[in-house]
């Protein structure tokens, strides 16, 4: 049988004789991949299975899948009856959003001057733009939180929203100049024959065209604020404006042994990013390369 | 040439310049002076000129060695493991033209899961009474064991740290691949090349500005790991042997309030980064030559 299919595959690529020897080890090739896939979906699938389950079967069992029987939403009760879930994800939200917006914004605008207008400085500001990615959280945080506390800032969305600009910025402007500088300048020298002011092109011929990779901005930075715990855990300490991820940290110190709450809890914080990810990886994955390849 | 309106220019820049400017280099710079002081609190007041005291703590404080080895396994295990990995998978999916977008969708996806997530969710599986690996050993007859004790703890910190960004590198090392130019191959074909002589010669030696560029990601995002570590050993777990320099970074400025001295391993943690950074883009060029 499974020579006929060979034969057949073989006769099909005929024209493009590249892949034949290949694919004699094509079937060992899916089998590794596939077993590289089942890392990456069976952790999550366990999590996901076991939340569903009561706290005592997971101790017992936490292989067997849920059924009509064994399935309970007690996990997910405890969890939003234990902490303001919600309150923690519209906090996520509010921090999130405003971030992925100010940089979508702020690298535009800075973007779209780097790829475009020539001036004195031009490179050196460029790269001390993009180099500043070098700084890790760690090496800043201290000034940044006493600045914060100088101005009253601590244990206020706009005490991480701030320093997530600035973090996010450097990454965003890789990407979106690298793309702007690849738009064809006949548009917006049409645009000026028309008299159009710089800002107009910006916003009618510029940002339209440039879409795609300000999606990728925009989502990458909204996975990683929405992800990154460490400025979270800092900079904000009282729980009503606790985001998810920080929520997420303080369940595990304070109830790390009830299996099913911190099961339930790590799904609600996946499925927001999950949600993001499903429908928009095409966006993530082209931009993350176009970005990347060139540098 | 219409781009020429210096007031644009500055007025569109400025926004971000300020930003990058003020929590980014100013705060780097304000680190750099805060490691000569002795500073007890983290809102900096009663701060004490102290000189070059913290550096010298630096170099005799036993457990940043630890951490400085800890944190250099981990780049190892990254390049060799992460990088590796994602070198093989690539060059597989590559001579898959079926299932490609499925493969780059699923390999993908921890990356896109918060650190503190996996972390939790790997806590649960190295549990000693419920962990999925251990009620994998129980299945098979064996007795549960340990997963986190001495010795053992960062090899299986590292497993998450690997695993989750994989699928990262993959992508980037695939779509290297895909500009090869399919010309290259079809010649070699001609030569009599075999698949694995291909991908030898061809393939890698291609896609090596490429593989350059993961280098110096995985490395110096090697040194900012934080969240995963300190969800799943936490302080050092177990007996302070598991810091890597970002954890204890942390935890002194945090939970020993030295903040200076924190800030002291902020620069160190910075410099060193740089350093390496320099080293692989060096050990590139002169291979090329």
């Amino acid at each position: 049988m499974e020579a006929i299919v060979n034969q057949f595959k073989i006769k099909k690529t005929k024209p493009k004789t590249l892949n034949l020897h290949l694919s004699l080890g094509g079937g060992i090739i899916h089998v590794l991949l596939i077993a590289w896939s089942l890392t990456t979906i069976f952790p999550l699938v366990w999590v996901l299975n076991n939340s569903f389950k009561e706290r005592t079967l997971i101790l017992k069992d936490s292989f067997s899948l849920i059924d009509t029987n064994t399935f309970t939403i007690a996990n997910y009760v405890t969890a939003f009856s234990r902490m303001n879930i919600l309150r923690s994800y519209f906090n996520s939200f509010m921090i999130s959003g405003s971030v992925v917006i100010g940089v979508m914004f702020f690298g535009g605008l800075a973007a779209y001057v780097l790829a475009r207008y020539k001036f004195r400085g031009r490179d050196f500001i460029y790269a001390a733009l993009i180099s500043a990615v070098l700084f890790p959280a760690f090496a800043t945080i201290v000034p940044v939180f006493m600045g914060l506390y100088k101005f009253n800032l601590i244990n206020k969305h706009i005490g991480v929203i701030l320093p997530q600009i600035a973090g996010n910025l450097p990454f965003a402007i890789i990407i979106l100049v690298g793309f702007m500088e690849n738009i064809p300048l006949e548009l917006e020298e049409a645009a000026v024959v028309e008299g159009c002011g710089a800002w107009q092109i910006f916003t009618k011929i510029v940002i339209p065209i440039s879409k795609p990779s300000f999606a990728t901005v925009g989502i990458f930075t909204f996975l990683w604020s929405y992800n990154d715990l460490f400025l979270q855990m800092i900079i904000i300490r009282k729980s009503e404006f606790l985001p998810i991820c920080a929520l997420l940290n303080k369940i595990s110190s304070e109830y790390g042994t009830d299996y099913g709450l911190m099961t339930s809890a790590v799904t609600l914080v996946v499925i927001p990013v999950m949600i993001v990810y499903l429908f928009l990886q095409k966006y993530i994955i082209k931009g993350l390369t176009a970005g990347a390849v060139k540098g | 040439m219409i781009y020429k309106s210096k007031k644009i220019i500055w007025m569109f820049l400025l926004p971000t310049i300020i930003f990058v400017l003020l929590f980014l280099y100013l705060p780097f710079i304000v680190s750099v002076f805060n490691s000569l002081y002795d500073i007890p609190n983290i809102t900096g007041i009663d701060k004490n000129f102290v000189g070059l005291k913290n550096y010298k703590d630096l170099f005799t404080d036993p457990i940043i060695l630890s951490a400085v080895k800890n944190t250099f396994i981990m780049i190892l295990l990254t390049v060799i493991f992460e990088v590796g990995l994602a070198i093989v998978l690539a060059l597989l999916v590559d001579t898959t033209k079926a299932a490609q977008k499925f493969y780059r969708t699923v390999f993908f996806f921890p990356v896109v899961i918060s650190a503190t997530a996996i972390g939790l969710m790997f806590i649960l599986f190295y549990d000693y009474n419920i962990g999925l690996l251990n009620q994998m050993l129980i299945k098979l007859g064996r007795e549960p064991k340990l997963w986190m004790e001495e010795g053992k703890a960062l090899l299986m910190l590292a497993v998450p740290i690997v695993w989750q960004y994989i699928g990262f590198y993959f992508v980037i090392i695939l779509t290297g691949i895909a500009t090869i130019p399919e010309d290259i191959y079809e010649s070699a074909y001609l030569e009599g090349a075999t698949g694995f002589q291909k991908i030898i010669y061809i393939t890698l030696p291609l896609i090596r500005g490429v593989i350059k560029t993961c280098l110096i990601l995985v490395i110096t995002g090697t040194f900012k790991v934080f969240d995963l570590a300190w969800t799943i050993a936490p302080r050092g777990m177990p007996n302070e042997t598991t810091y890597l320099l970002g954890t204890y970074q942390y935890k002194t400025v945090y939970e020993a309030s030295r903040v200076g001295y924190g800030c002291t391993i902020a620069v160190f943690i910075v410099v060193l980064g740089f350093l390496i950074s320099i080293a692989v883009n060096k050990l590139f060029k002169q291979e090329t030559i």
